[in-house]
């Protein structure tokens, strides 16, 4: 029985908040007993809310969270078998350390068989004695390494020790899951090290099952038996942390997941890959002329001597990492971030070749812009959410060309009145143009992500009414930033929704 | 090599200057310090002394005496402001709890709602803060009167518990306003860290929001005692009859001497009282700090364990 083994279950769980902002989108997971989980994504990606509709702080908008096939969507917390690590401790600062650990305890009931007066066994609820909550405090806090402490006032403890207190909080309460949200990011990074082996090794010996969010991709890799990555509300990939990292199913992932080199290419034969101006070998086998990103780590990366390898290329920078040098190195606009023991020069001209194991090819997410939902003003101008852009719409018509009355004529003389006809709108990522003149653009957005890709960075915009512009772009700019977009009006192609004949007037 | 760089640096002119002027600073500073002091207890200290003469008017010493303080628990007149304390401290100690209690749940509860809602409530109960008092006093007149006429056909219901209501809402705004900034610095996962260990909703409220916010619950019922403490107008408009001496219209403290100095001068015993309060609010707060220097040590003792 696989079901038997599950001990959460996640089924189409959505939510929406009352902004109308939709944090988790059809969230479907299962966590099986005993499992090390972690939901990894950026911040903002829904996976703190993931954890608080697990832990009962929010409830889902739509949706099933199952824990021993029962279901607790609607479930208050303190009903659930769950309990929770919070980002920044939320410790009781009215109460001393071994007082926060036995507060749940105090409240906590546990079953108790008894007979009543006609000699039938029933269960009654007790609660525990303070015997028995010393007990499991004490326990607790040996666990954490912080028995020497009970007496302390957790205002006085270091961002570690509340950590841990934290930590004996939720463990003493025995619950089937912990949930930890962000639980070591407040500490700085030699601690963080040492509380990732720490939790590890306090998973293994408590056998419960954990469920860890975090944004810190080597905290995911080091310590979880599966990972799964976010990014706006939906998962990207499940997998063990190899998995992840060797094969990442899409540029998202691979960018998010440790250091690596992406390129678009083009599948130019079968179980060949075309990019970098090269052909290379590889394993995966996709579509004949199938456009894909293609993701090598810097650490597959083979140097050679010129003309060896695949392709050639130059270095242009490098920097001493302790057990290897780390080198980028052009292939004609584009970089190559590569991993090599071997001390080189900058300038050295190197030949650069990938066992074809190591190529990760990725089907690519999107081809272009496409806007689905727009529509033509009486000026003739094309309506992308609230903003108007210039657009040509004699395209639409072979020959055709704008009276003087502002219709779309045909050569023959046949006058078709456009205003308010739905458009789907499609622009290459090459063709928008952004400047961090907020002036110069038709409107402004924000960077909601930006992704290399070899030798180009691949950003997404955000406009305020919630459209999105995906660029190519050879500058960095930053998560965040805010910059104006501009299209020409050559560059927009637009689909008219109905036939053009709809729109013929006389 | 150092060393001589750190004096070199000392001794420049610009460091000189700065050490010459955070030395002035710092005179002007206890300066200010002592003078705003010695403003402050003059007053009282004089006070204290003339507690201890039998004259009627301040300035004229007639001798060394404990007579005033005689005269408090012997006297008409002191009769009369022992009356009066107790209903002052009757009026202070009641509508302080009601204030509280109404105050801190008020709080409480549009701080947990929605964000519309919250910044109605607050803009509203601002408005009491900046009013002037006599707009209160003389809208509860009127509320009064019109509440008398209308619901109780006619009657009057001026009386302890109309003063009592005067006083809940003179100081219930207060109470709100020290209430609410606690709860603002919460940090809002405790209340769900609560109910993460089990508590319901309402015992999540009891053991951890109001011992997080108690500082500010504490600090609203002493701003409420104070404020009943010395109040005169709203108490002039709403009071009735008395509760404790069956007097015909109550007297507070503040109403007490505003009447007497309408036909002379202030009671002298009123020196003697003055004094005493002086004393128990000295104590109060040497209490207070002792209790919390203690707490501090105290040894913990742990349940369930030998």
């Amino acid at each position: 029985m696989e079901s038997s083994n599950t001990i959460i279950s996640l089924v189409n769980v959505t939510k929406v908040f009352e902004d109308g902002a939709t944090a988790v989108d059809s969230f479907n997971l299962d966590i099986k007993k005993g499992e090390f989980v972690t939901i990894l994504g950026p911040s903002g990606c829904g996976k703190s809310t993931t954890l608080r509709m697990i832990a009962g702080f929010d409830i889902p908008t739509s949706g099933q969270i199952l824990i021993n096939g029962e279901e607790i969507t609607n479930l208050p917390p303190n009903k659930r078998p769950v309990n929770t690590v919070f980002q920044r401790y939320a410790l009781f600062p009215h109460l001393d350390v071994y007082d926060n650990v036995a507060f749940g305890l105090k409240i906590k009931k546990v079953p108790v068989k008894t007979t009543n007066k006609n000699g039938e066994e029933v269960v009654k609820m007790r609660h525990l004695s303070p015997k028995e909550i010393d007990q499991k405090v004490a326990k607790a806090l040996a666990i954490v390494d912080m028995d020497e402490m009970e007496d302390r006032d957790v205002s006085t403890l270091s961002g570690g020790q509340q950590q841990r207190v934290a930590i004996a909080r939720a463990l003493v309460m025995d619950p089937e899951v912990l949930l930890l949200d962000e639980p070591l990011s407040a500490l700085d990074h030699k601690l963080r090290l040492d509380m990732q082996v720490e939790l590890k090794q306090m998973h293994k010996k408590l056998g419960i099952t954990f469920i860890y969010v975090t944004h810190d991709q080597e905290e995911a890799l080091s310590m979880s038996d599966k990972i799964v990555v976010m990014k706006r509300g939906a998962i990207q990939q499940v997998g063990t942390p190899e998995e992840i990292y060797n094969e990442p199913i899409n540029a998202y992932v691979a960018d998010f997941i440790g250091e690596s080199n992406i390129y678009s290419g083009t599948m130019s034969s079968k179980l060949h890959v075309r990019f970098l101006g090269k052909t290379w070998e590889c394993v995966d086998d996709f579509a004949l002329n199938e456009k894909v990103d293609i993701m090598i780590r810097p650490e597959d990366v083979i140097l050679g001597p010129e003309g060896k390898g695949v392709v050639d290329g130059v270095i242009d920078s490098k920097v001493f990492k302790g057990e290897d040098y780390s080198f980028i190195i052009k292939v004609g606009k584009a970089e190559v971030l590569c991993r090599d023991k071997k001390n080189r020069e900058v300038g050295d001209k190197v030949s650069i070749s990938v066992d074809p194991e190591n190529l990760q090819i990725m089907h690519k997410e999107m081809m272009e812009n496409q806007w689905t939902d727009c529509y033509i003003n009486d000026k003739n101008q094309v309506v992308i959410g609230d903003d108007v852009f210039e657009a040509d719409v004699t395209k639409l018509l072979k020959d055709g060309f704008i009276d003087d009355d502002g219709y779309l004529t045909s050569k023959a003389g046949k006058r078709y009145d456009l205003k308010d006809a739905g458009v789907i709108v499609e622009c290459s990522f090459d063709d928008i143009i952004i400047s961090d003149n907020l002036e110069e653009g038709i409107t402004t957005g924000k960077i909601v992500s930006s992704v290399w890709i070899g030798d180009h960075y691949q950003d997404i915009i955000r406009t305020d009414d919630d459209e999105d512009f995906v660029v190519n772009t050879p500058y960095t700019w930053m998560e965040n930033d805010v910059v104006s977009i501009n299209i020409n009006k050559e560059s927009l192609r637009l689909t008219l929704k109905k036939g053009l004949d709809n729109y013929a007037i006389d | 090599m150092v060393n001589q760089e750190n004096e070199l640096l000392l001794t420049s002119p610009s460091e000189k200057k700065a050490r010459f002027k955070r030395k002035r600073d710092k005179v002007i500073a206890q300066f200010i310090i002592w003078t705003i002091l010695i403003v402050m207890y003059i007053p009282i200290l004089v006070l204290i002394a003339y507690s201890f003469t039998t004259a009627d008017n301040i300035g004229t010493w007639t001798g060394f005496s404990f007579d005033l303080y005689a005269r408090l628990f012997t006297s008409k007149t002191g009769n009369e402001i022992m009356v009066a304390l107790g209903n002052t401290l009757l009026l202070a100690l009641a509508s302080s709890l009601i204030s509280v209690i109404l105050g801190t749940t008020g709080a409480i509860g549009a701080f947990y709602s929605k964000k519309r809602t919250r910044t109605a409530i607050e803009s509203v109960t601002q408005i009491p803060v900046v009013n002037a008092e006599i707009v209160i006093a003389m809208s509860l007149t009127v509320m009064f009167v019109f509440v008398g006429s209308y619901l109780f056909g006619g009657a009057n219901v001026f009386s302890f518990w109309t003063l009592l209501a005067g006083h809940v809402i003179l100081s219930l705004p207060f109470v709100y306003l020290s209430v609410k900034p606690k709860l603002q610095q919460m940090d809002p996962a405790l209340y769900e860290a609560a109910l993460d260990l089990g508590c319901t909703q309402r015992s999540a409220l009891f053991k951890v929001v109001v011992p997080e916010i108690m500082p500010g619950i504490l600090s609203g019922f002493l701003l409420s005692i104070t404020l009943s403490l010395d109040d005169f107008i709203v108490t002039a408009f709403t009071r009735g009859s008395g509760l404790l001496s069956g007097e015909k219209t109550i007297e507070t403290l503040s109403t007490l001497v505003q009447a007497k100095i309408k036909k002379g001068p202030i009671p002298p015993e009123m020196r003697a009282l003055t004094t005493f309060i002086l004393i128990a609010v000295f104590l109060i707060v040497l209490g207070i700090t002792i209790y919390n220097n203690k707490a501090a040590k105290k040894n913990k003792v742990r349940k369930g364990r030998e």
